[in-house]
């Protein structure tokens, strides 16, 4: 299967730090075997932590309660603005407050089938293990979940799982449970536990005899760039969404911390792993800077539907019934409109792609709430889904009691991330990554309402042992000061360089246009031939990059433009790895849809054979070919099998 | 769409600072208003000039991070709305727009309109909080909260501290804020043991950050994109009397 | 209460104690204005028993207390009460400007409903002239046509006289202003001391509107009364 054209072959490599035995016992084992660090030393111990998000938020208020000296940054003004916030429906946790059969077991296996067999078993036993303690965690912190009349805890149903195990707060879980951890964190900051610095972007790792010993940073005020020493450094910093520019994303939100530890070493794991969330809204025009989410829960009352015409561009109400195709009721009678995400999305794309869509530029379809307003009455709508319908009419113009709403899938969350063992360590001694940032639980698709759960699993309640055992065993020596001078040399110059290039074209041009490609060849269909196109068009732009872009102003200032320069050069690394990533692995699974490889009815076919391990990427140079290392993926309890809908 | 911008101009924190005139040609009515800027700074970076710093990150009305004060009104003309989730469509072609940043003296302006709102971050670190170490939670069903309590809770924690209220605000008053902070904890039963420490350490941190007073002109509840109610304030004010001269702080 | 007697400055020093303070205080001035309005109103039972409503204020309490005493000990409250329900609006007032040291250059607008809102401060300051004026008029009859030598009823009736409309006009339009006053200011007293909930808002607003007509009735009644000559 290896076309070395693109990629080298590494040496395999597998996750040492899972335990084995009944998988029930495997976290509970690995906490008993971490070593501990001694109270009276946690003090001298310093950890950087990188983002303050569900993950990173969590683990700077953890890890500052048990004593550590813990330093962290945010590109943000306040570690409250984290992209965690705009999380809409839920959290996930095996509670079985429903008694409706609901279990860790029964997390654990629609976890890793929902991942389409790419996760590690042991990481997603223990998410689903810890998913209740952070429920009690939460609650404890004084979030607002929503609640029954007799005064506890509310579920719903949630992505088409079958049991009612979703918390949740409104459509704003994300912003109560970031609340609730950004809380904590400020808690630690005052108890003077944690040292903050907001406005500050992480530009560089600095390595020491192999080891990840501290970060350069700039703050993003005054441009001062500085450096600071730990002895294990933390990367919360999400994930990488922005390479496609439009996603539902927040504009700031970048791959730069760890595209920068990347390129010391750090294997980048399933980078094509993204996932494309079916009910956005619609690209409006060239002005379009991002994507609005509109929650998933629209899809249990509208209607999903496309002119059976192509070309056909009468109003929705103009379009008589028997000249419209419900193509989901249709294509999947079983499931209907309440298919998986990623299915959804593909069927939107392909009726398009038959000139049958709806909007400006015909990308889009109808999601029509006529049929539910006549069933239910205008006012039971309006009780369910006002807050959105609201939304919409802001946005568009529109109003969506009269008119069916336009949606169109976007990029929402990326599966892939940096590679890390069951201590949430990289290959790079003492550093750890968490949240988005890693690739670990969700395999080639995340469920619903799984995204917060795995962020505050990590950050909570799983780093703080693997990080402990870490910094028990290493008594390390003070930093070099030759290492730092290096980072920091390395992160001056790049400064330098954007501010000298003085050509012609913004940041955002580039961006875009990058956008444009991955859309295009690395979205939600992706072909042999398409890839190895985008194989060409990436370097050539990357290159255009180098020598016409243009930022204004001066380094030691505020300057957004200066900023985003430096994301966008690891955006088009980064996109490249993905493409190369796409492009080797010619099986379907989850988020990933190769063309080639469908079955008879264009549903994703898996290839287990030869494609259960995951592709976990080593940096060669911006010129080389990234190196492959693989860890075979091992199914005991939950047996791979094909997906079905219909 | 033809527009004719007025925005505030300043280098830093140390420059005067003055509107500055922009015309802007075909700009889209689907385009929402940072969009709009956006399309102004490629304009300006096309002619070689310094684009407008702004401030803005989810674009999807929760981070807080948008500010502007858009013709006198905090994040612009149309309720409960962030100046992200503003579309052009709600202004008139032609019409001439005054952008100004954030004004307070507790939230100095560090480049034209990104100002420094870290004291919101201040009053939270104050004491806008519970305190549950990690592990210590006890099971989420032990402690059953009463549907009301909850449901008015999440209305107050919904506040998305973008600084809002304290612009609109004639007295530059950041009592609402504070309000829905001690409101939202202050009526959920883990709340209670610190209540009183909390809203006075809070109100301290407001004051001692060159916040005015809140007189209650209700500026702040109608800028507000959540639409916060004012009675939060009421709930501040009770609470810190309770816990000052009702002697509730020990 | 020694909890509260050590607290009490640093709640002054606080913003929500200022407002408590001029509720408080506010309060006080309230129940003063509503004795002061019955007694005015006493008026209109003629000459003899508004004079000796007049005399009573000055004997209330005797023998048990030497003249004047009561009346002297509520003056004393009433001073404190102005001077500080003055001192923590100019504190706050003060507070408000530094607040925000540079103004907006677009007018600020206003949504928020209220006109009275808007008018707190500097109707404030025209209520407190127009007290010294009523002072000098009707306590130290500086200004009265009559001077000290007539009786309580006649200096009212000379003073409203129909040729003295100027006067009535500056009583009415001060007593107007205090009645926006109190629409507002009732209303946010109640929420400064904490007893607004979110289902009381409208009794509260009802209540302060109802105070602020009433007050502002009973007070323009007197001077349009004598003006009109229906008393008198």
């Amino acid at each position: 299967m290896t076309d070395d054209t693109f990629y080298t072959d590494g040496a395999p490599i597998a996750d040492a730090k899972a335990p084995h035995g009944p998988i029930e016992d495997r976290w509970t084992t690995r906490k008993f075997e971490a070593k501990l660090v001694n109270p009276a030393n946690k003090r001298k111990k310093k950890i950087i932590i990188i983002g303050t998000g569900l993950a990173g938020g969590s683990a700077g208020a953890t890890l500052g309660e048990a004593g550590y000296h813990v330093v962290q940054f945010c590109f943000q003004d306040s570690p409250r603005r984290a992209h965690s916030i705009a999380a809409q429906g839920g959290i996930n946790a095996a509670k079985n407050y429903r008694n409706d059969g609901d279990s860790v077991h029964r997390l654990f296996y629609d976890t890793v089938k929902g991942g389409d067999f790419r996760a590690r078993e042991s990481n997603v036993h223990r998410l689903a293990e810890i998913s209740t303690q952070i429920i009690d965690q939460c609650v404890a912190q004084g979030v607002p979940f929503a609640r029954e009349y007799g005064g506890l805890l509310d579920n719903r149903s949630f992505g088409g799982t079958q049991v009612s195990r979703t918390f949740y707060a409104r459509g704003q879980t994300g912003q109560q449970l970031l609340l609730g951890a950004y809380q904590a964190l400020m808690r630690q900051v005052d108890a003077g536990n944690v040292e903050l610095h907001p406005r500050h972007e992480m530009l560089d790792l600095i390595m020491e005899d192999g080891r990840a010993r501290g970060v350069v940073v700039r703050n993003l005020v005054t441009g001062e760039v500085s450096h600071h020493t730990a002895d294990a450094v933390v990367l919360a910093s999400g994930g990488y969404g922005n390479v496609y520019f439009l996603s539902t994303n927040a504009m700031g939100s970048n791959v730069t911390a760890s595209w920068r530890a990347h390129k010391h070493g750090a294997y980048f794991a399933n980078p094509c792993f993204t996932q494309i969330h079916p009910t956005c809204i619609p690209v409006s025009g060239d002005h379009q800077s991002k994507l609005t989410l509109m929650s998933e829960s629209l899809r249990n009352d509208g209607r999903v539907w496309v002119p059976k015409q192509a070309g056909d561009t009468r109003r929705p109400a103009d379009i008589p019934e028997d000249e419209r195709d419900y193509y989901l009721e249709r294509i999947y009678p079983s499931f209907g409109n309440l298919v998986p995400r990623d299915i959804a999305s593909r069927a939107a794309k392909n009726v398009c792609d038959e000139g049958r869509g709806v909007g400006p530029g015909g990308l889009g379809v109808f999601l029509d709430f006529a049929d539910a307003i006549d069933r239910l009455g205008r006012k039971t709508v309006e009780a369910k889904y006002g807050n959105l319908f609201e939304m919409y009419e802001r946005i568009t113009g529109e109003n969506p009691y009269d008119t069916p709403m336009r949606i169109y899938p976007a990029v929402h969350y990326t599966m892939g991330g940096l590679w890390v063992d069951y201590d949430l360590q990289s290959n790079i001694p003492g550093l750890f990554v968490v949240g988005e940032a890693n690739f670990s639980d969700h395999g080639a698709n995340r469920l619903g309402a799984s995204a917060l759960m795995q962020g505050l699993a990590d950050g909570y309640f799983v780093l703080p042992t693997g990080l402990g055992d870490y910094i028990a065993r290493n008594n390390l020596p003070p930093v070099g000061d030759a290492a730092i001078a290096e980072a920091e040399t390395r992160v001056n110059e790049q400064i330098r360089t954007f501010l000298s290039i003085d050509g012609d074209r913004s940041v955002d041009s580039f961006h875009r246009e990058l956008g444009h490609i991955m859309w295009e060849y690395c979205g939600m269909e992706r072909t042999d031939a398409g890839l190895r196109k985008a194989l060409e068009l990436i370097p050539a732009l990357r290159e255009e990059f180098w020598t016409r872009l243009k930022v204004t102003g001066k380094g030691d200032e505020l300057n957004q433009q200066l900023e985003k320069a430096g994301r966008v050069a690891d955006f088009f690394e980064l996109a490249e790895l993905m493409v190369v990533d796409a492009l080797h692995r010619s099986e379907s699974a989850g988020g990933h849809f190769r063309a080639e490889s469908q079955d008879e009815d264009g549903e994703a076919k898996r290839d287990d054979d030869n494609f259960a391990y995951v592709a976990a990427w080593e940096w060669a140079g911006r010129d080389a070919k990234p190196v492959l290392h693989k860890e075979d993926l091992e199914f005991e309890y939950v047996k791979p099998t094909q997906r079905s809908y219909k | 769409m033809k527009l004719t911008l007025r925005i505030w101009r300043q280098t830093n924190a140390s420059d005067k600072g003055r509107m500055v005139e922009y015309k802007l040609d075909d700009i889209s009515p689907d385009a929402s208003f940072l969009e709009m800027l956006d399309v102004l700074n490629e304009q300006l970076i096309a002619a070689d000039e310094e684009p407008v710093a702004f401030d803005h990150d989810c674009r999807e009305g929760i981070c807080g991070m948008c500010s502007l004060v858009i013709n006198g009104t905090p994040h612009g003309p149309e309720r409960n709305t962030t100046t992200c989730q503003l579309h052009m469509r709600k202004f008139k072609d032609g019409e001439v727009i005054d952008v100004e940043p954030w004004r307070a003296r507790a939230f100095p302006v560090i480049k034209d309109l990104v100002v420094d709102r870290s004291p919101l971050d201040d009053m939270i670190q104050s004491g806008g909080y519970i305190s549950a170490p990690t592990g210590t939670a006890p099971e989420a069903h032990s402690v059953p909260v009463p549907k009301p309590d909850a449901d008015r809770a999440f209305e107050a924690a919904e506040c998305i501290g973008c600084g809002a209220c304290v612009a609109a605000c004639p007295n530059g008053s950041a009592a609402l804020f504070l309000g829905a902070k001690v409101t939202a904890l202050g009526l959920m039963p883990q709340g209670q043991p610190e209540r009183w420490d909390r809203v006075v350490s809070m109100l301290d941190t407001h004051d001692d950050a060159g916040f005015g007073g809140c007189t209650l002109t209700g500026e702040c509840t109608v800028a507000c994109p959540k639409g916060i109610p004012l009675d939060v304030i009421s709930r501040l004010n009770s609470d810190y009397l309770k816990a000052t001269a009702g002697g509730k702080k020990k | 209460m020694q909890a509260v007697a050590i607290a009490i400055p640093a709640i002054y020093r606080s913003t929500v104690g200022k407002k408590a303070v001029m509720a408080v205080t506010g309060g006080i001035l309230v129940l003063f204005l509503v004795a002061h309005m019955v007694g005015n109103l006493k008026i209109f039972l003629g000459a003899g028993d508004f004079n000796h409503y007049a005399e009573w204020l000055r004997t209330a309490g005797e023998p048990a207390v030497p003249h004047r005493t009561v009346l002297t000990l509520t003056e004393v409250v009433l001073t404190l009460a102005v001077l500080l329900h003055i001192w923590s609006a100019t504190s706050l007032a003060l507070r408000a400007r530094a607040a925000r040291p540079v103004k907006y250059e677009s007018r600020k607008k206003s949504h928020a409903r209220g006109y009275a809102t808007h008018t707190m401060r500097y109707g404030g300051v025209i209520i407190a002239l127009f007290i010294i004026w009523h002072l000098l008029d009707l306590t130290f009859y500086a200004v009265n046509p009559l001077g000290s030598s007539a009786t309580p009823y006649d200096r009212v009736i000379a003073d409203f006289a129909p040729d003295r409309w100027y006067i009535t006009v500056w009583y009415v339009v001060a007593v107007l202003l205090v009645g926006l006053h109190l629409w507002h200011g009732a209303w946010s007293a109640f929420n400064s001391l904490g007893w607004r909930t979110k289902r009381n808002d409208g009794f509260l607003r009802g209540l302060a509107a109802v105070l602020a007509v009433v007050i502002a009735g009973g007070f323009v009644a007197v001077p349009i009364a004598v003006t009109f000559g229906w008393v008198g």
